[in-house]
């Protein structure tokens, strides 16, 4: 934080003026420098729902959106229109165009899209050899980062075809479920160096180079490795890395590439949570990493959050309801009970979204409260926008 | 009698609870005298915030927390690269070697090409630890409970054997594997799935529990947490839930009594739908309970409150 003071006189006073700034998400949409949304945040707090939620209501404004989905729930994937996981964008139907808008939406394919990039990028002899390797099939298929390098490399691919030939103007990704904090800010550079490093350069040559002096320790390790791993999986690495070297620089600089558009005023990052300790502390470190790398961030998308129209405090409701509870009253007690219930739970939720707020203050953020069904149609996902771009 | 379980492998998808779950599980076994490891496997650090101790780093088994009962938990961050460079040192001697190696990424090289590796790595970590012997003790632990990937993964991450299947043919990794395979599916080990009573997570606990029934590892209890229990019966919630219940609080206004009326529409129809995703578990054929909704938010107070209700449902064999 750049404010040291700002930060503890907030800490002192957590109540006194603690103004949450609003994110406006039809700001964000309206703009029309903002070429690429990026929702992330830790699994279970409605990434996706918000994703296509804003998508609808950006396409419905007039913009012409791709939404890049990751795992969508099999409702909501199929009211979108990407029931079929094929890697190809498809116009999701009843969208309403008359602002000129357009929506279409697409599922990512991990290993479809890796296997496009080695077959768009080397001769059909070493494609098929790549293809075939053991290897890359555990590497595109496995592989813990490949899903986050993939959704990178997709988005990449994604706008470079709207820059090209202005298919769309607007991107919406929804991020993979981390294992841990952005790991898809991570991934491309982990599986770059477990590429590029100094061990599979070593493998492949050991006795060449300024690391030579290194040789003897290294084959006894080199050794141990092949029992463990297996000599077939050392070969069919020595393989790949050798078929895939000429590919593997193109890999980089458009990993690089895509990095340096999520940086640039073209993107803005939404970090989505619920108002839970769990979820609010992964937010946290989404929000703090992506300041450190300088991500331009424009804020907290909280979902779930419960709301009441009835200004009756828990214990008000609850000494009702015991005052009713040997009457035939029994729905009337059961709504008081639940009525307690859900302000608790609101007190609850409101006092951590407060310590989140006063830990980082100037972090905007928009509410969309809990919903009583699942979001699995498009009539909902509207109503999910209109929640998200309402002021609170 | 029912064999005691051992090893106690707890599922769920993100946001259901499963870490909170899992270290109520171990605090519900801490009874008196008795040492449980609470393991994790996926570097979220989830164990150290939920019981506010530093992070668990490295091979290091801390005390965490001391039950009521007179048990104690420990807490144990499973981490790929460690188990490698432990494994390195116990069948090659390799531990300084292991550690300079891992300066030039060998070990993240290993564990990385080999995603399969890095499962066995974790569970066999686990495995060391439930079979592990002290002095004086049958076992260094009286029970294992491992808070595990989610349901998305649970099954190929437990099934060991195919994991290695693209590994070398024969070596230390490749014998352990067939130890832990006959570990997880012997009769002291039990995978639990947490779940909500709400409809993405209940698909994905039928779709792991179908995943896992291959692997012959058995399925313990499904655990439907954050339940809002009811007293009213299924015609009353259809009424409240349609908006067709008048309600007459005394004291109230009439605006009042009508906001209070569709407040309780919304809660009765989640309720009804809680019901109906309950429906669903049941034709699963496995042990259910239900752990409540807790208002208050986890801390410690009520990760104990969690493992008290455990211990009333779940029949934990704690003697």
């Amino acid at each position: 934080m750049t404010n040291g003071h700002q930060a503890k006189g907030f800490e002192e006073q957590p109540h006194a003026g603690l103004a949450v700034p609003f994110l406006d998400v039809d700001k964000i949409i309206g703009d029309r420098e903002t070429k690429i949304i990026i929702c992330c945040g830790s699994g279970g707090v409605g990434k996706t729902t918000t994703s296509a939620a804003i998508a609808v209501r950006a396409a419905e404004a007039g913009r012409k959106v791709v939404v890049l989905t990751i795992d969508p729930a099999r409702r909501l994937a199929q009211s979108l229109g990407v029931g079929e996981l094929d890697n190809t964008p498809r116009p999701v139907p009843m969208i309403d165009t008359a602002a000129g808008g357009s929506l279409d939406a697409m599922m990512l394919d991990m290993k479809g899209t890796f296997d496009d990039v080695v077959i768009a990028h080397s001769t059909p002899e070493k494609a098929g050899a790549i293809l075939q390797n053991q290897f890359y099939m555990a590497l595109s298929s496995e592989f813990s980062g490949t899903q986050e390098y993939m959704a990178m490399e997709k988005l990449g691919q994604l706008h470079n075809e709207a820059e090209a030939h202005g298919t769309w103007d607007l991107i919406v990704v929804d991020t993979p479920p981390a294992r841990s904090a952005l790991d898809f800010l991570d991934a491309p550079e982990h599986l770059s160096s477990l590429l590029d490093g100094r061990f599979l350069r070593l493998l492949l040559s050991p006795t060449r180079g300024p690391l030579r002096l290194m040789s003897a320790g290294f084959s006894v390790m080199a050794a141990v490795m092949t029992k463990i791993l297996g000599t077939q999986i050392i070969s069919d690495v020595k393989t790949f890395v050798r078929a895939f070297e000429a590919l593997f620089g193109g890999f980089r600089q458009r990993a690089t590439a895509t990095f340096k558009l999520l940086s640039s005023r073209h993107s803005t990052f939404l970090v989505v949570a619920t108002p839970q300790h769990d979820a609010l502390r992964e937010a946290a470190y989404f929000v703090d990493r992506l300041t450190e790398e300088d991500m331009p961030i424009s804020g907290m998308v909280i979902n779930r959050v419960h709301t009441s129209t009835l200004a009756i405090s828990p214990e008000r409701a609850l000494s009702v309801a015991e005052d009713l509870a040997d009457t035939s009253a029994v729905l009337e007690v059961e709504a008081l009970r639940r009525h307690a219930n859900l302000m608790r739970l609101i007190e609850t939720e409101t006092r951590m979204m407060e310590r989140f707020a006063s830990a980082r203050p100037g972090i905007a953020r928009t509410q969309v409260q809990s919903l009583p069904t699942d979001v699995t149609d498009l009539v909902a996902l509207r109503r999910v926008g209109t929640l998200l771009a309402d002021k609170d | 009698m029912t064999p005691r379980h051992t090893l106690h492998i707890v599922s769920g998808k993100g946001g259901t609870g499963k870490t909170t779950m899992a270290a109520g599980l171990a605090c519900a076994l801490a009874s008196s005298g008795r040492r449980i490891l609470l393991c994790e496997v996926e570097g979220r650090s989830g164990i150290s915030e939920l019981f506010g101790v530093p992070p668990l780093t490295g091979a290091e088994e801390r005390r965490i927390s001391r039950t009521p009962a007179g048990g104690t938990v420990y807490g144990l961050a499973v981490d790929a690269q460690d188990a490698l460079i432990e494994y390195l040192d116990t069948f090659y001697h390799l531990s300084i070697a292991g550690r300079a190696l891992d300066r030039f990424g060998a070990v993240d090289f290993a564990t990385s090409i080999a995603p399969g590796l890095r499962d066995v790595l974790l569970t066999g970590k686990v495995y060391e630890a439930v079979r592990r012997k002290i002095k004086n003790r049958p076992n260094a632990y009286d029970a294992v409970v491992l808070d595990a990937p989610p349901t998305g993964r649970i099954a190929r991450f437990l099934n060991v054997h195919a994991a290695v299947a693209g590994l070398a043919k024969v070596g230390p990794v490749r014998n352990q594997a067939d130890s832990i395979m006959r570990l997880l599916r012997s009769a002291t080990t039990a995978v639990h799935f947490v779940t909500l009573l709400e409809d993405m997570p209940v698909t994905e606990t039928e779709e792991a529990v179908a995943a896992l029934r291959p692997t012959q590892i058995r399925i313990g209890t499904v655990i439907e947490n954050m339940v809002t229990p009811t007293p009213l019966g299924h015609h009353q919630l259809q009424s409240a839930a349609a908006g067709s219940v008048i309600l007459k609080v005394p004291g109230l206004t009439i605006k009042q009594n009508q906001a209070l009326a569709s407040e309780f529409a919304i809660e009765t129809a989640r309720t009804l739908q809680e019901q109906q995703c309950h429906d669903r578990l049941t034709t699963l054929g496995l042990p259910l309970i239900q752990v409540a909704f807790d208002l208050g938010g986890i801390d410690e107070g009520a990760i104990l409150a969690i493992a008290e209700q455990l211990t009333d449902q779940m029949s934990l064999e704690a003697a």
